[in-house]
């Protein structure tokens, strides 16, 4: 194989896992101070829908990043409320989250643009354009390095390098900071952390809070920087292939980004295999589309071994016994 | 001060504890004035005084529900009272969090520990109390302060390990030093021995001790009576969520201590004849048995227990003996090896092994009653009958005869004197005492030729603990073989009539309990058998099976 070709596929991997990161990223602070959350998927629905729709309006992409984040951000405080406040249950707090943002962004969309549920073709103002590093110019034309670094890690949108770079951070706050302490020391036993002094309620919605964040910055990368506006359904349940993903990767920041980039590379090599044929038999296009998804059934069922996430997850947290 | 005139003290009004209390205000480092505190319809503290002198051990007995923990958690700020006064060094304070308690100067280690098990010990000592939003300052001055605290009271730990990985002692030393790492000059400890080994138990005392003669303050909360008269300076009696005595330990014993708890005069030990051991009923040999995680639990552990006798497995808990009874009883699928009973080979394997245990004669009171013994959302008849509802006698085919069932329920009832008197009632709402009455009632009088007991009173009231004991030696004279398994030291000695030592998955000794010591058991306990002593109580356990 040509290195052209490896790296254009390997570009294609850093592209499509970065939502996918900054999902499961999302996903990693809340699930570690012990509040599951399957709606992750709809908090990055409800970002995309609402990024695409102010940056169509304003024409600017900044304001709707902005509107993507405080969308995703507001929903993570509801769904905060009923699973930390009001105790109620985690995974159906999240169901709740999923189906309410499907329905709401569709039902939106209809009203406000009349195109079907979709926003208008945002301009190019209103998108994230992709950057080009210093001397990805210059370098391209020096063999293997700088086609590397021209083609490879030069040319991303923000986000993709705001994701990436979101791993050592989140390494760093996790196991560095008293807050990071904190945090895995309440999905582990938030008695323990009661006790000390410290409210398991407020560490609990700090964590969530960051969790709608992150999850805002995924949702936007589908409508105003990997695409030009929002489409019904657009964020195709990689926010379940985000939690897939933080569970195989144990909850830990660093396996996370090579898992992510796993099935970032299952989803490039499948754009790739799609119209080949393999030994002269020409594979049907929805069973290359399925290959991803088939490869992370197997992988969660046969290779993760027993993954045992944080103790109190789950768990609303109740203090008289 | 006004607390120097006895009529201005409320607990020198009773006119036993006036010696007891005549302290100046200043040598008080705790006092309590008319807490009250209720949950929903249970008054848990009822108009309570206390008063704790500055370095001493100050210990609170009482039974299950006295109330203790409640007192105690209002101390700690994990509740706050209803009602009533908490002075600390003669200033009063509205203590509305533990920070605040803390702060204050007063730290809890807790019955179940307050640690992140999967955090290194000094993590887990910082967590709360951090110096500021970067860890590494904070780790460092904790790793010093743990040296310093280790040197100045013997509190050796390893800063780096792991909480799982290290023993339960050490888990409770860590407790320890939380406290001290925090500044705490009151601690309050809650049933502190219960999860340790007689030497455990012994080091932590030697620790207190020094606590003490350092100028720090103790409460001790527990229901053992042998730990109060060990180590306390001062001792307070808590009966229904009312402050019934306070008392120097010197001037008391645990017959007054236990008749105050109780209410009414409680026989400490258990009376029995000597046994009339017959023909072996059970034999287990050579039994293996792996636990969930596929680790080996039970290694090549033989013995018999014969009709008339009572065989008590002592040990820490943790060293095998739960998977030794959910082997026995068919709950667990065993690795390797036999279980007869009367001769005749068991077969436990699969789902329904217990169930052919029980038809074939072996009754089993499992270790967690609430788990494993009964369905607590169910009203007591159904729990009454539960594993033995296909029986004829409640009902036939698929219909059940509730009536009849209902009828047997009240029987035992009677019987077993279970409180309240009501077969209707939820089994969550009858108190664990109680509960272990309706289990126990239930393998008891489908009369089977051997029963196994786990934990027999583990959680329960001494005036049951009585009754219970007192049912399974009736069991036991009635030519019945009986396997007793508790992690109650005490129990085994009081109850056995032969004591098997188990460690590590193996029985490391036999000792008769009428001549055996407690540092004998407790050294074999804790896996010390010197070669002498060690090698023909091996053989000798070995030598029961064969």
């Amino acid at each position: 194989m040509d290195l052209g070709l490896v790296l254009s596929t390997l570009d294609a991997t850093l592209r499509l896992s970065t939502p996918l990161l900054l999902a499961c990223l999302a996903g990693l602070y809340s699930e570690r101070a012990g509040v599951f959350d399957i709606g992750l998927e709809g908090k990055m629905l409800a970002s995309a829908f609402a990024a695409a729709a102010v940056a169509a309006v304003t024409a600017n992409v900044w304001l709707g990043l902005l509107a993507g984040l405080a969308v995703s951000i507001t929903t993570a405080g509801l769904q905060g409320a009923a699973a930390i406040t009001l105790r109620g249950n985690q995974l159906i707090a999240g169901v709740a989250i999923n189906m309410l943002a499907a329905g709401l962004t569709t039902f939106l969309g209809i009203q406000w643009f009349g195109q079907g549920g979709r926003t208008p073709q945002l301009p190019v103002s209103g998108r994230f354009q992709n950057i080009d590093l210093p001397f990805a110019n210059e370098l391209a034309g020096v063999p293997v390095v700088g086609q590397i670094y021209s083609e490879l890690i030069s040319g991303h949108n923000i986000l993709v390098y705001i994701a990436f770079l979101a791993v050592p951070i989140t390494w760093w706050v996790l196991y560095r900071t008293r807050f990071g302490l904190r945090l895995r020391a309440v999905g582990e036993n938030p008695k323990a952390v009661d006790t000390a002094g410290i409210s398991v309620t407020r560490l609990r919605y700090q964590a969530v809070l960051i969790t709608g964040f992150l999850c805002g910055l995924a949702g936007a990368f589908f409508s105003i920087a990997q695409g030009s506006g929002f489409g019904n359904n657009m964020t195709a349940g990689k926010g379940f292939i985000a939690l897939a993903a933080l569970i195989f990767a144990k909850w830990k920041p660093v396996p996370a980004m090579f898992t992510c980039l796993l099935f970032g590379f299952l989803d490039a090599l499948q754009i790739r295999l799609q119209g080949t044929s393999i030994f002269g038999v020409g594979v049907p296009v929805q069973a290359i589309q399925a290959l991803p998804y088939i490869l992370t059934v197997i992988l969660l069922a046969g290779f993760i071994g027993k993954a045992v996430g944080p103790k109190a997850g789950g768990v609303a947290y109740t203090k008289e016994r | 001060m006004s607390s120097d005139t006895p009529m201005g003290d409320p607990i020198a009004q009773r006119p036993q504890v006036a010696a007891a209390s005549s302290a100046a205000a200043s040598d008080l480092a705790i006092e309590l004035i008319g807490i009250n505190k209720r949950f929903g319809a249970v008054h848990a503290n009822k108009d309570i005084d206390l008063q704790v002198r500055r370095g001493t051990v100050h210990g609170i007995v009482g039974e299950n529900g006295a109330g203790k923990s409640t007192l105690m958690s209002i101390l700690y700020g994990f509740y706050t009272a209803d009602s009533g006064e908490i002075r600390v060094n003669g200033t009063p304070h509205a203590i509305t969090d533990s920070r605040h308690a803390l702060a204050l100067g007063i730290g809890m280690v807790h019955q179940h520990f307050m640690l992140v098990d999967n955090f290194s010990i000094l993590e887990n000592v910082v967590l709360g109390a951090e110096d500021s939003a970067m860890l590494g300052p904070s780790l460092d001055r904790a790793r010093k302060e743990l040296t310093r605290l280790a040197k100045e009271y013997r509190l050796d730990v390893n800063p780096d390990a792991i909480i799982e990985d290290v023993s339960v002692g050490t888990q409770q030393r860590v407790e320890i030093l939380k406290a001290l790492y925090r500044g705490a000059d009151v601690l309050i400890l809650d049933e502190p021995t219960g999860v340790l080994t007689p030497a455990e138990a012994d080091d932590l005392f030697r620790v207190l001790r020094t606590l003490r003669d350092q100028g720090k303050t103790i409460i001790l909360i527990t229901h053992k009576l042998r730990e109060i008269m060990a180590i306390t300076d001062y001792v307070s009696v808590m009966r229904q969520g009312a402050m019934v005595d306070t008392l120097k330990t010197s001037e008391t014993n645990p017959e007054q201590l236990a008749e105050l708890m109780v209410g009414r005069r409680v026989l400490l030990r258990v009376e029995k004849t000597a046994a009339k051991p017959g023909d072996t009923f059970l034999s287990v040999e050579n039994l293996v048995v792996k636990d969930d995680l596929g680790v080996t639990r039970v290694k090549d552990v033989s013995f018999t227990v014969r009709a008339g006798e009572i065989v008590g497995i002592a040990g820490v808990a943790g060293n095998g003996q739960s998977e030794l009874l959910e082997s026995i009883s068919g709950m667990r699928d065993q690795t390797s090896g036999i279980v007869r009973l009367k001769g005749t080979p068991l077969s436990l394997e699969g789902d329904d092994g217990a169930h052919r245990a029980r038809k074939a004669g072996l009754a089993h009171v499992p270790e967690d009653r609430q788990r494993m013994g009964l369905i607590t959302a169910f009203e007591e008849w159904e729990n009454a009958m539960l594993g033995y509802e296909d029986d004829p006698a409640y009902g036939k085919g698929i219909i059940l005869d509730s009536a009849a069932a209902q009828a047997e329920a009240r029987e035992r009832i009677k019987k077993f004197d279970i409180r309240p008197a009501n077969e209707r009632l939820k089994t969550a709402n009858f108190s664990g005492g109680n509960q272990q009455k309706i289990v126990l009632a239930r393998e008891m009088e489908r009369n089977p030729d051997v029963l196994i007991v786990g934990q027999p009173t583990r959680g329960v009231d001494i005036g049951a603990i009585e009754f219970i004991h007192n049912q399974i030696i009736k069991m036991r004279d009635a030519g019945k073989a009986i396997l007793v398994v508790s992690v109650e030291l005490d129990e085994i000695r009081s109850l056995a009539d032969r004591i098997l030592v188990m460690f590590d998955g193996q029985i490391v000794g036999e000792a008769d309990p009428a001549t055996a010591t407690e540092g004998e058991l407790g050294l074999m306990m804790a896996g010390v058998t010197d070669k002498k002593a060690a090698a023909p109580a091996r053989v000798a356990a070995q030598g029961q099976g064969s």
